[in-house]
């Protein structure tokens, strides 16, 4: 079991949760990925390493309530305990020899962006966040993202925080201001990571984005979460989940990702949970 | 006098077509009366074949004489002195290669069901043994287990009873490996594996789940944590895919992935959140027992209808005889000669259909048998929502990519001392389909003995 030792709301729907896992934290590094199951009827899911502590034994993992698991996930509190939760699953990002980076998290993927940029500033590297959101409620980890970052740009698509726009804009403008990136990472919804990418392919940037196909073991058995990568079958779990977002097949991952659309609605109606209140 | 009967005692089932729409096991079991019967057609022959066709050499004929005098725990404890999941190889091992293939009554008729037997006794002795298994005295020598597979649990067994400290290291949250999220509940149910397993605990192996070695942690660590070797036993991999246009379609899955979702992760039951597509119309490709597991569960699941899509014939499928019987029986359709060369979505990106090609079969090629060769302009299409890829897998990467020093085939298996199974480090020992690539439970078991016995010969003067 492995207790909940700290929880926080960072906006309507996204939680922070600090899980005591000794063994996981002890080697987790930035860009992997935990799979949790939060009792024994609950699915196995995937969730990216949002920070870790190799001493106090924690991983934080932050997740959006988006479907039956996250829902259930998110009625937890600190003290109770998750059922499983095996890692560091995925290969760290690479950030070894990057002097400039920017770095760019959209919505609740601002959350996996966190310790990349973290590891990045505390290699020494010059680092640029762009953070995006929808509006000025989901605004998460501004502070975080301030203390790793030489510069950090927060965007809204409405204006109603920050830069008014996409990403993309604030990312294609600092390129166009002269700033010399060797790396851009992009990590968020598979939309905004295939739009960085376009953006940053002309230039010639390299730009690694962090994939979130459908799991089940994430060791390297399920072949469930096979993504096209330069028209090759790459696995997310033991060959990714970070890949040249110029060689991504993202709409084959889009389409792919809405497997159990109808079922996960279908769920939602029918969980546990409402089953459980209605009792 | 031996019973002459030409023909095995019949095994009870359920009927095919109750038992194609749940997941309750198909073959009963034989009562005491059938097993004593069936026993009585041993010969009790003097050179004893079928032992020799035995991956763990069980003594066949004297457990078989022992049924036949209703003595049914000494046969068990017969079959338990050299097979530590009998409950499971009675049930999923190929006798039709193994020891009933060597039968001498089967020359004439059919031979004599050893695997029934073998079944009967470990059930009798699950349902009427309070008896628990007692922890030896430890001999003080800690030795890792990787994966809690067929091939781990057989060698965990095997060293606990003499005396070394066994940790078992696995990385989904059950135990049990292609036990639990390969095989189906109907062929094998899970509580049999969950018994199994804790006869293992019993005997003082500890099992820690949610451990994946190679990434939690890595061989090395094992040997700096006080383990004086290590047993891997990790498994097949990843699945392969056949490489055609429309293998990344909704609807499309890996067997591996089919069968995790239904059997590991229970999809077939309401009150378990893990997801499956609702099929009506499936394809299964390929002709091993995992594309008749596939086959049966997707029935199982609600599909009208199934078939088997299998590029040679009928005679050269690699299933057992058994299985490929019992889905035929439940309706699957095969169709033999038949292979895939696209499949076809519909506007959202689902399966809606696969193209096949027929083929005929040519000349022996390296396996021996028979070389299937297109037939041209045979294409023709099949209506299907779902398409199911159960044509292999390839080893998983996970530790031969963190450990130093361990030597892999070109196809990526570790390469092993094959009377040993010690691997290119010294130390380190692996069975099963890590080093064969996907082969069968009991193969893997028979591995797992053998490295059992090396390690206890490595570590018996240290």
């Amino acid at each position: 079991m492995y207790k909940i030792v700290k929880k926080r709301q960072l906006n309507e729907n996204v939680v922070l949760m600090e899980i005591e896992a000794p063994f996981v934290a002890k080697k987790a590094l930035a860009g992997q990925f935990i799979i949790l199951r939060v009792d024994e009827y609950g699915e196995r899911i995937p969730l990216t390493v949002a920070d870790y502590d190799h001493e106090k034994g924690t991983v934080t993992i932050i997740f959006q309530i988006v479907g039956a698991t996250t829902k259930l996930l998110s009625t937890l509190n600190e003290g109770d305990c998750l059922k499983d939760f095996a890692g560091p699953l995925g290969k760290a990002t690479e950030l070894d020899g990057v002097k400039k980076a920017c770095v760019i998290g959209g919505g609740v993927g601002c959350a996996i962006a966190y310790p990349s940029a973290k590891a990045l500033f505390n290699n020494g590297a010059q680092v640029d966040v762009i953070a995006g959101f929808r509006n000025k409620d989901i605004v998460i980890l501004e502070e975080e993202f301030r203390a790793v970052s030489h510069n950090l740009y927060i965007t809204t698509d409405d204006g109603s925080y920050g830069e008014k726009g996409f990403v993309t804009d604030k990312l294609k403008a600092l390129i166009e201001a002269g700033n010399q990136y060797d790396l851009v990472l992009a990590i968020g919804p598979v939309p905004m990571m295939k739009f960085v990418s376009k953006t940053t392919e002309p230039y010639g940037i390299k730009t690694l984005v962090s994939l979130n196909p459908i799991m089940i073991d994430g060791s390297g058995m399920c072949g469930g979460c096979r993504v096209n990568v330069g028209g090759e079958i790459k696995f997310a779990c033991v060959d990714g989940p970070d890949f040249d977002g110029h060689q991504v097949n993202f709409d084959e991952l889009m389409r792919r990702n809405s497997a159990y659309k109808e079922q996960e609605a279908h769920s939602r109606e029918n969980c546990r949970l409402y089953r459980k209140e209605a009792e | 006098m031996p019973n002459m009967s030409l023909k095995k005692v019949p095994m009870p089932e359920q009927a095919a077509d109750v038992r194609n729409k749940n997941f309750e096991e198909v073959a009963k079991g034989y009562t005491a009366e059938m097993a004593v019967e069936e026993a009585t057609r041993c010969l009790n022959c003097k050179n004893k074949p079928c032992v020799g066709g035995c991956p763990v050499n069980v003594h066949i004929p004297d457990f078989i004489a022992k049924v036949a005098t209703g003595e049914f725990e000494e046969a068990y404890r017969i079959i338990t002195s050299t097979n530590g999941l009998p409950a499971v190889c009675g049930r999923v091992c190929p006798q039709e290669s193994q020891c009933e293939g060597k039968c001498v009554r089967g020359i004439k008729g059919e031979p004599v069901g050893i695997g029934r037997l073998e079944r009967f006794c470990a059930d009798y002795h699950m349902a009427n043994s309070s008896e628990k298994a007692e922890k030896p005295q430890s001999n003080g020598k800690k030795v890792a287990v990787v994966g809690a597979g067929p091939s781990g649990l057989t060698c965990a067994g095997d060293l606990a009873k003499k005396g070394y400290e066994v940790t078992v290291f696995e990385a989904f949250h059950t135990a049990g490996g292609v036990l639990v999220y390969g095989i189906p509940q109907f062929r094998l149910p899970k509580e049999i594996v969950a018994k199994e397993v804790k006869n293992l605990e019993d005997l003082g192996v500890e099992i820690k789940t949610n451990m994946i070695i190679g990434k939690t942690l890595s061989v090395d660590e094992l040997f700096e944590m006080g383990y004086k070797a290590v047993f891997i036993g990790s498994g097949a991999g990843l699945p392969s895919f056949m490489g055609i246009e429309g293998e990344d379609l909704i609807g499309v899955y890996s067997a591996n992935e089919y069968l995790t979702r239904t059997n590991l992760m229970k999809a077939y039951r309401d009150e378990y959140d893990t997801p499956i597509i609702k099929s009506k119309t499936v394809a299964v490709v390929g002709g091993g027992n995992v594309a008749m597991d596939a086959a049966r569960c997707a029935k199982r699941l609600g599909a009208e209808t199934v078939y088997i899509v299998y590029r040679r014939g009928l005679e050269e499928m690699p299933a057992r005889k058994e299985e490929i019987h019992h889905a035929m029986e439940e309706g699957v359709i095969f169709r033999n000669l038949n292979n895939p060369v696209k499949i076809i979505g519909d506007e959202n990106g689902r399966v809606k259909a696969m193209e096949c090609v027929e083929m005929e079969l040519g000349e022996p090629d390296d396996s021996g048998r028979r070389r299937p060769v297109v037939k041209e302009n045979s294409n023709f299409t099949l209506d299907v929502d779902t398409v199911i890829m159960a044509i292999g897998t390839s080893p998983n990467p996970l530790i031969r990519s963190t450990t130093k020093g361990l030597e892999t085939n070109r196809r990526g298996c570790l390469v092993v001392n094959e009377e040993t199974m010690q691997t290119t480090r010294e130390g380190v020992y692996a069975g099963g389909d890590a080093v064969t690539g996907a082969a069968t439970v009991i193969l893997a078991m028979g591995a797992g003995k053998q490295a059992a016995k090396a390690i206890d010969e490595y570590l018996g003067d240290k």
